[in-house]
């Protein structure tokens, strides 16, 4: 057990460094930094200076472990774009990124399980298959257009609720949040949504195949058999044991969260990381996607090793399967 | 088939049937004509597939020469008539007096093209790696099934991002919006590839035991050959149900791109370059520049999906 964690570990941390590889070589090769940073009047010395300065005189292996080292105490260089520290940019933003995903994990997760419970007990109800038709065109339609949809019905036509941004904030130490005003609560409402729905059928549709699973086990017969009510069935017998593959999913799924908030953020002009990585992209600024590959990829990678993690100390087969065979 | 045998002396059937005819028969077809959900999306998906081909036949006016624009058309709702001609708006016309009717037409070519390509290009990429890695095994499988495991960590759109991002910072300024389809097909193609490989070694390391390549390896037949013409053949099936769920994702993962202004320019847009376009008229009342291109994109999509899905059931042996 202790080896096969160990070897996770080792896993994860090799990953990232392909990752970091993969980040240097875009600083290192994609256009040239010197060009960026240096004006038109330079003079052969100035390139130099910077070149020795920057260490891009240093041979590639001294570079990329000084590279990883910034990395690590989260210094990425200057963007070329707004001539700031990446970090300073970064930890600015995260605040609105990580409140709306928190919002829209916690909506994906409370409405996914409970109509995803709902669709498996009253699996023949016509609201049960009305939900579950809807969630197929929910499935097929691309998150921009469910956000422009929104926009369109609560902004435009019936005026209740803001367009873009985040409303006010409240600014506690170097957070910030739009929690507690009124106006950034209703900002929320939308991108949250938006955010939130395409993994809400997901989790809906698993729970519901795991439910349906479950319910025919013979176990959940003799409960039945035993006088329990349906309320303890359901939910302490037959929803306790579909939620392994459900916590897996929702893991993965809290990484592509984050990832398709840059979508989110760019229909509402939400002001977080997403937008930033974007913009970053349209204007190639290099040390800023730079920065946002590894700050993901960090996220990515850590969610999988807890969720592997988790899995193995949830289910004891998994612990025999692994240490045994393969 | 039938499962009595023919006896020896029955007459010869009196003519073959034909290739065609036997395919319209098979059980494929079958459940294809039984399913009005697969008819259905079949046709839709036919449909927007010729529209797209017959594009310049079909649309009313040529969105990309100035000549036909004027001003004076910006801005007409749909059913209005042209100021000048007295021909119908059919769709309205953006800010440029652009009839939506023919950009939507020529948008569609460019989706369908940028999806068709991307995914072809992430199955054959997929398939070589999939055989290599099933095939020969080893440090080379390895190597190729540890990239496949980082990649498939981050979600696909995130990477297409990425590579559209570095190629767009290695071309020079003049050349990016030319190659800007291009790089979304090898942004797009490159993101996709992981789900072909995976599923061809899979199959191929069932089959490489199997009598048949061990028979092809005695006559002397060499690694490629045997690859290429004998396993093949056997692990394609899985392969068309993940290319046809793969297009609609290529399709809608195109639009995105195109969406966030990472993807197809204003001078070549696409479906989602378009949705860009008019969601900026959106606040103004003219809904009809955004309305028109998003529901093409979305019957489109919904269209190769529920095929996808019918297609994943039908080849399943299981589900029979």
């Amino acid at each position: 057990m202790l080896a096969y964690i160990i070897q996770r570990i080792a896993q994860s941390f090799l990953v990232l460094l392909v990752v970091g590889a993969v980040a240097f070589s875009m600083f290192r090769f994609v256009g040239d930094p010197i060009d960026n940073m240096l004006g038109q009047e330079r003079t052969q010395a100035d390139i130099e200076r910077l070149r020795t300065q920057l260490g891009l005189d240093q041979p590639f292996p001294v570079q990329y472990v000084k590279f990883l080292a910034g990395a690590v105490q989260g210094n990425f260089g200057v963007s070329y774009r707004q001539g700031r520290p990446v970090s300073q940019i970064l930890v600015e933003r995260a605040p609105a990124t990580l409140e709306l995903a928190a919002v829209s994990g916690f909506l994906a997760i409370s409405i996914g399980i409970g109509l995803g419970v709902f669709t498996a007990i009253r699996r023949d109800g016509f609201t049960a298959n009305a939900i579950m038709s809807l969630s197929l065109i929910g499935v097929s339609l691309p998150t921009f257009l469910i956000g422009i949809l929104l926009i369109y019905l609560f902004s435009v036509e019936l005026g209740w609720l803001p367009s873009f941004g985040r409303g006010d904030t409240v600014r506690i130490g170097w957070w910030t949040t739009g929690f507690l005003t009124e106006s950034g609560l209703k900002a929320l409402i939308l991108p949250s949504i938006t955010l939130g729905l395409y993994q809400m059928t997901l989790i809906m549709r698993l729970v519901r195949s795991e439910m349906l699973e479950v319910l025919r086990q013979d176990y959940i017969r003799f409960a039945r058999a035993r006088g329990l009510r349906d309320r303890a069935v359901n939910f302490r017998h037959a929803l306790k044991n579909t939620l392994v593959p459900v916590i897996t999913v929702t893991g993965l799924q809290l990484g592509s969260i984050i990832a398709f908030a840059i979508i989110t953020e760019t229909v509402f002009q939400w002001p977080g990381v997403g937008l930033l990585f974007i913009n970053a992209i349209q204007f190639v600024d290099i040390p800023v996607m730079a920065a946002y590959l590894m700050l993901i990829s960090v996220m990515f990678v850590g969610i999988n090793l807890i969720v592997d993690l988790l899995y193995f100390s949830i289910d004891p087969r998994l612990r025999a399967d692994r240490t045994g065979g393969h | 088939m039938t499962d009595t045998p023919l006896p020896q002396d029955a007459p010869l059937p009196e003519k073959d049937p034909s290739r065609l005819s036997l395919w319209w028969q098979s059980d494929f077809m079958y459940t294809f004509k039984r399913s009005p959900v697969a008819v259905v999306s079949f046709t839709v998906f036919a449909l927007i597939v010729l529209a797209a081909i017959f594009a310049p036949l079909i649309a009313p006016y040529n969105p990309f020469d100035p000549g036909s624009l004027n001003l004076m058309n910006g801005f007409s709702a749909p059913m209005t008539p042209n100021a000048f001609t007295g021909e119908t708006f059919w769709l309205g016309t953006d800010d440029q007096g652009r009839d939506v009717f023919s950009t939507i037409l020529y948008g569609m070519r460019i989706s369908l093209f940028v999806g068709a390509a991307a995914v072809l290009f992430a199955m054959v990429l997929g398939i070589t790696l999939g055989l290599l890695a099933g095939y020969v095994g080893g440090w080379t499988e390895t190597i190729i099934m540890r990239v496949a495991d980082v990649q498939l960590t981050f979600p696909a759109i995130l990477v297409a991002m990425l590579i559209f991002g570095v190629a767009k910072g290695i071309t020079p300024v003049e050349y990016r919006d030319q190659m800007a389809i291009w790089v979304l097909i090898i942004a797009i193609g490159l993101s996709d590839w992981v789900q072909f490989a995976r599923v061809v070694r899979g199959a191929t390391l069932v089959e490489k035991n199997k009598e048949y390549v061990q028979a092809a390896r005695l006559i002397g037949r060499t690694s490629p050959a045997i690859m290429l013409r004998h396993i093949l053949p056997n692990v394609l099936s899985p392969v068309l149900v993940i290319a046809t769920i793969s297009l609609a994702l290529a399709i809608i993962a195109e639009a995105t791109l195109s969406f966030l202004g990472v993807g197809a320019p204003p001078t070549q847009p696409s479906l989602g370059t378009l949705i860009r376009i008019g969601q900026g008229f959106l606040f103004s009342g003219e809904w009809w520049i955004l309305l028109f291109p998003a529901v093409t994109l979305l019957v489109l999509a919904l269209s190769v999906n529920l095929l996808g899905d019918w297609l994943r059931d039908a080849l399943n042996p299981r589900l029979r």
